[in-house]
């Protein structure tokens, strides 16, 4: 069956996110809940629908039970039409045996008689690491414009941080000169996004010639990308100007969760034609009770707040128990929230559930006294009201906290 | 467990003590309790059941009803075989114009009815709010040999007079045999009240829908159940638990405030039946520093700046800082500007309330603002 399509976009689901730690022991990092009720795939996802690219290929290696349970048919994200779709492509064998995919560029390069079958112009490779909203048509419409081989999104970062990133450097008609992953001494501040538009032709090419190069990675921005510009293609930096997040660490996944919660948000998720679509699960509306005090938080359908929340997103089916205080935290959902606990700028993941008076987030220095450390300017009234400098505990998913438990600030507790 | 059985929801209900709530939407498609229509229970109960072949009766201004019930895949029911059947109004030769009672309805979804492959019908409305599946009531009319099988909620005798809507009441043995059937009774001690929901084997359903009507029979319970009293097997079963029956204003605005009682809500809404609704995309809700929200329900998409007290707020709506939203039921959509006040309130969809505005109801008398009102 021939079916044409003139972008396909392929998404990279497959690492581990290692720096998340207990958050992603179990699932990928696309995986991972942010803002309450999405997963960080999700932006990437709704990105594709509302760019009108419905071929969507998520390539998974690293745990993708999770997410291949998550996008299921991609319905959730209108992408279940007639001749596109969101398809799973996880490594496979083959007549000569199978391999794991050894780099981003093998990953794809695996993968491309899937995308032979939709014969496209251009693929959009992606990552499902990211927050941001991008209409990608006037990414591949710049690409066309340039007559370019392949252009990269990019991103204006501090210089202070820019050897965090592939940093590009540029001429004047923002054709790319040179490409440094991760430069010690970097010359520009232009950091990739990875989110690339390649013409499927030249990209097939320097794949199969990177496929059997000794020492290779196989990877976009170490192999590929310096490959094609050492073979003199037209590359070309399309530079995006919103909001992007890379959440890659706890602390970058906890402050662009408080970021949401802000008075006026840096990304604006009640933005109707950009709406950012989820799976949505089936649960009643919120109860807040008689007793309960929210404040400044962000609270999904199916908790029941019988204590105290200020601060904090939770996601959908918490409950917080009476005399509870969740303050400056990230609640996934299904976690359960005893009487009299405290949970101090902490992140539990999904079905936690902290005993009755336990104290989850202390301050080293009060945690034998079980008093409220560290947390002195805190409270209602103060909208950033953390002290920076506590680190960030996190529960594994599933773990139990028993009751009267002191949880150390910046522990991190297995199942 | 049901699977011998397809479903009817007579979604056709007139209730014009519903006055506004109605005006424009049929009472089926009525949003109620944060987040659903009320069709959401019929259907939820049915696919709890285990029926996965359920016809819709509408008639008027179904529109909003069709729009919810789409294709019918948030209950599951978008399947390659049976699913969902949305049964718009059909003239017949009889009669060209609106159905003058269920049994018309039913006569002109016979085509559907004929067609089905189960054996037994399942016949419900969509003006009842309760959490239970048909499968004990089916075992009943099962067992019993019962040509018909009719649900009845015990009224205390206490509640017999109070609000006249229309209501049927059941005389009952005590092997469940019903008697009599009253509609209104004055003077009896009846107290088992008909909760319009049948169970019926196809067979005996279409005979006696075609033999009513011939009749000129319009009402399913006080005419064609009545006049086969006697005749055929009539059996009552008896649904213990909560029941909200959505009769008039004042009902709608106590059935909301039920569900902000601990006891309804666990029934309704956390059993492992679950309820089912078409879910929008919507943002979750969003406190404010200066939110004050007790003893409330409160749907995805809200911005809460103000105080809320004891009140049940549907998806996107926004409440302004120093604004008092107080024993009030907020549809979706509406706009809730800085230091107003409102207390015993219904807010249609879309509303926009102007900053230092009041409008205070009675409990028993509530201010309904119509769909789309900027007041």
């Amino acid at each position: 069956m021939y079916r044409k399509k003139k972008t396909v976009a392929l998404l990279l689901a497959g690492g581990q996110g290692s720096r998340l730690g207990a958050l992603t022991a179990r699932r990928a990092k696309p995986a991972v809940t942010y803002g309450g009720k999405y997963r960080i795939i999700d932006f990437t996802l709704s990105n594709c629908t509302h760019s009108g690219i419905d071929t969507v290929g998520v390539l998974t290696q690293y745990r993708p039970l999770e997410l291949n349970t998550y996008i299921g048919t991609g319905q959730a994200w209108d992408l279940d039409t007639i001749t596109g779709g969101a398809y799973v492509l996880p490594p496979f064998a083959r007549v000569t045996g199978g391999d794991w995919y050894a780099g981003t560029a093998d990953a794809i390069n695996q993968n491309a008689s899937f995308v032979d079958q939709f014969d496209p112009d251009t693929v959009l490779i992606l990552s499902g690491d990211h927050i941001y909203k991008m209409n990608y048509k006037w990414m591949i419409a710049y690409h066309e414009e340039k007559k370019a081989d392949a252009t990269i999104a990019v991103i204006s970062v501090p210089i202070a941080d820019a050897s965090r990133f592939g940093i590009m450097n540029t001429d004047t008609e923002m054709r790319i000169t040179e490409f440094k992953e991760k430069p010690k001494h970097p010359k520009s501040t232009l950091a990739s996004m990875g989110v690339y538009v390649f013409n499927w032709k030249t990209l097939r090419h320097y794949m199969e010639k990177d496929r059997t190069l000794a020492g290779s990675t196989h990877d976009f921005g170490k192999d590929i990308i310096p490959a094609m510009l050492a073979g003199g293609e037209r590359m070309f930096a399309y530079e995006y100007g919103g909001y992007w997040r890379d959440v890659g660490t706890i602390e970058s996944l906890w402050e662009a969760n408080m970021e949401l919660i802000s008075q006026a948000p840096p990304l604006n998720l009640y933005d109707d034609p950009w709406r950012i679509f989820a799976r949505n699960e089936n649960d009643p509306p919120q109860y807040i009770d008689a007793h309960a005090k929210v404040t400044n938080s962000i609270i999904c359908e199916g908790c029941t707040i019988f204590g105290t929340v200020e601060h904090s997103v939770l996601s959908a089916g918490v409950i917080v128990e009476e005399d509870a205080l969740v303050r400056d935290s990230i609640i996934m959902s299904g976690t359960y929230i005893g009487r009299n606990s405290r949970v101090l700028k902490s992140i539990l993941d999904e079905e936690v559930l902290v005993g009755e008076g336990a104290l989850v987030g202390a301050d080293p220095v009060d945690a034998l006294t079980g008093a409220l450390g560290g947390f002195t300017a805190a409270g209602a009234g103060v909208p950033e009201g953390y002290d920076p400098n506590v680190p960030i505990t996190v529960v594994e998913k599933g773990a139990r906290i028993e009751k009267g438990a002191v949880i150390e600030a910046g522990k991190e507790v297995r199942a | 467990m049901i699977r011998e059985a397809f479903g009817i929801i007579y979604a056709a209900e007139e209730v014009p003590d519903l006055r506004e709530l109605v005006e424009a939407r049929a009472v089926g498609a009525l949003p109620v309790g944060g987040k659903y229509r009320m069709i959401d229970f019929g259907l939820s109960n049915m696919i709890n059941s285990e029926i996965r072949n359920v016809g819709v009766i509408a008639s008027r201004n179904y529109n909003s009803l069709m729009d919810h019930l789409s294709s019918g895949k948030p209950w599951d029911l978008s399947r390659k075989s049976d699913g969902l059947f949305l049964l718009t109004p059909f003239s017949l030769r009889e009669n060209p114009g609106v159905y003058r009672g269920k049994v018309e309805a039913l006569k002109s979804c016979l085509d559907y009815i004929r067609r089905t492959k189960q054996e037994y019908c399942v016949l419900t409305g969509s003006t009842l709010i309760f959490n239970n599946t048909f499968d004990e009531m089916m075992r009943f009319h099962i067992d019993q040999h019962a040509d018909v099988t009719i649900l009845y909620q015990d009224i205390p005798a206490a509640d017999h007079r109070g609000d006249r809507f229309a209501e049927v009441y059941l005389d009952i043995e005590k092997d469940g045999t019903v008697t009599g059937i009253e509609l209104n009774p004055a003077h009896s001690d009846l107290f088992a009240r008909n909760m319009e929901t049948y169970i019926i084997g196809k067979d005996t359903l279409i005979y006696m829908v075609e033999e009513s009507f011939a009749k000129g029979e319009y009402q399913f319970c006080e005419e064609l159940l009545r006049n086969n009293i006697g005749r055929s097997k009539i059996m009552a079963f008896e649904h213990k638990g909560y029941v909200g029956t959505m009769r008039s204003v004042a009902a709608y605005y106590k059935i909301n405030m039920d569900l902000l009682n601990a006891e309804v809500r666990d029934e309704l809404f956390s059993s492992k039946n679950r309820i089912y609704t078409k879910v929008r995309d919507s943002v979750p809700a969003k406190y404010t520093m200066t939110a004050d929200v007790s003893g409330s329900l409160i749907a995805n998409g809200c911005i809460i700046e103000g105080k809320v007290e004891n009140s049940v707020l549907f998806r996107s709506v926004h409440v302004g800082r120093d604004t008092v939203v107080k024993n009030s039921i907020i549809f979706p959509g509406t706009d809730i500007s800085e230091d107003a006040e409102l207390e015993n309130v219904i807010l249609d969809k879309n509303v926009s309330v102007r900053a230092r505005n009041r409008l205070i109801g009675a409990v028993d008398f509530p201010v309904v603002i119509r769909k789309g009102s900027v007041v």
